[in-house]
């Protein structure tokens, strides 16, 4: 399959995993590679003070020349807070890329778009590859571009929810106008989900809990792999119309049953 | 007289001729493993040792977590 690129990022996957959530760093490391990615998210937090010293620092677990680690901004309320996290990702040595997420409140965790766009583009001029996390508004996602985002990731539904993807026909939407990768990212919560972003024409889905939460990680994540790529394979091979009356598969001609 | 700081949200009293590294140092093993935040400005890695710290200074150090 033909790679996703996000500006000098080339990605032999399209499918995104996160680094939360699981139970335990080697099961987060078979998930990744029973999914087949070779990008994950990480958050940035504080160290503990307490127990940094005993714990593996997930740097030393993820291989840097397997994976691209793309930094969130996660759990930041403001654009101020998120750029303060992209750039400390930045001094880290995790390169340009961050997934710039503003969140609007707790409860929710819905973006906030003004916010959102506002940080992409000090971002943007700050050299960043921002990949902007946002709602599936396609009016929002132009925006964005506009702004700088190197891709655009609409939620499929409400960040942990697993509701799946709620409007698909804005996701269209926000595809047919889109001039940078749209990424879905949120909402996913079983391999079906996956295949409809891409059947949508996604160029790719970010995913985390679906995984980190199935009952078996290593089967869901095998699962997702194979949904993203049958969703984006349906999707190249573009489907049949839809139809409201039946249509015989077998000839008309030829029926020697009367 | 010693100075007053908070390191990731706790309050610590350091000497006067503390540096942003030598706070590094006391809460990780190692360097490359952090980056750092003085009063939300970052502190490039080359300037930890030659960065001194004021009463009242905000100190913050990150390190990767999981997430999504």
């Amino acid at each position: 399959m033909e790679p996703l690129r996000i500006r000098d990022h080339v990605l032999k996957s399209r499918l995104i995993l996160g680094s939360g959530k699981y139970r335990d760093y080697d099961e987060m490391l078979a998930a990744w590679d029973a999914a087949g990615t070779d990008c994950v998210t990480v958050a940035l937090r504080r160290v503990d003070l307490e127990h940094q010293r005993e714990e593996r620092n997930l740097l030393d677990v993820i291989d840097r020349e397997r994976y691209t680690i793309l930094p969130n901004t996660a759990g930041c309320y403001s654009a101020e807070d998120a750029l303060r996290t992209a750039r400390l990702a930045r001094e880290l040595g995790l390169g340009d890329l961050v997934k710039l997420e503003v969140i609007a409140d707790e409860e929710t965790l819905l973006p906030n778009v003004p916010a959102t766009i506002e940080a992409t583009r000090v971002l943007a001029g700050e050299g960043f590859t921002v990949l902007a996390y946002t709602n599936d508004d396609p009016v929002a996602a132009k925006v964005l571009e506009e702004a700088g985002a190197a891709s655009v990731m609409p939620l499929g539904a409400p960040i942990g929810s697993g509701l799946g993807i709620l409007n698909p026909t804005n996701i269209r939407i926000i595809l047919a106008r889109a001039g940078v990768p749209i990424i879905v990212d949120a909402g996913v919560g079983t391999a079906s989900d996956v295949t409809v972003a891409m059947e949508l024409g996604a160029d790719g889905v970010l995913l985390n809990t679906g995984v980190a939460k199935a009952r078996d990680t290593v089967q869901m994540a095998r699962a997702m792999k194979h949904a993203c790529e049958a969703g984006r394979l349906a999707y190249l091979a573009g489907r049949m119309p839809k139809r409201e009356y039946a249509s015989p598969s077998s000839p008309v001609e030829g029926r020697f049953t009367g | 007289m010693k100075v007053r700081i908070r390191v990731n949200g706790r309050e610590t009293e350091v000497e006067p001729e503390a540096t942003i590294g030598g706070i590094v140092d006391s809460v990780v093993p190692d360097r490359a493993r952090v980056a750092v935040e003085r009063n939300k400005e970052i502190v490039p890695r080359a300037t930890y040792d030659t960065t001194p710290v004021a009463e009242g200074d905000v100190i913050e150090v990150v390190t990767l977590a999981g997430g999504g």
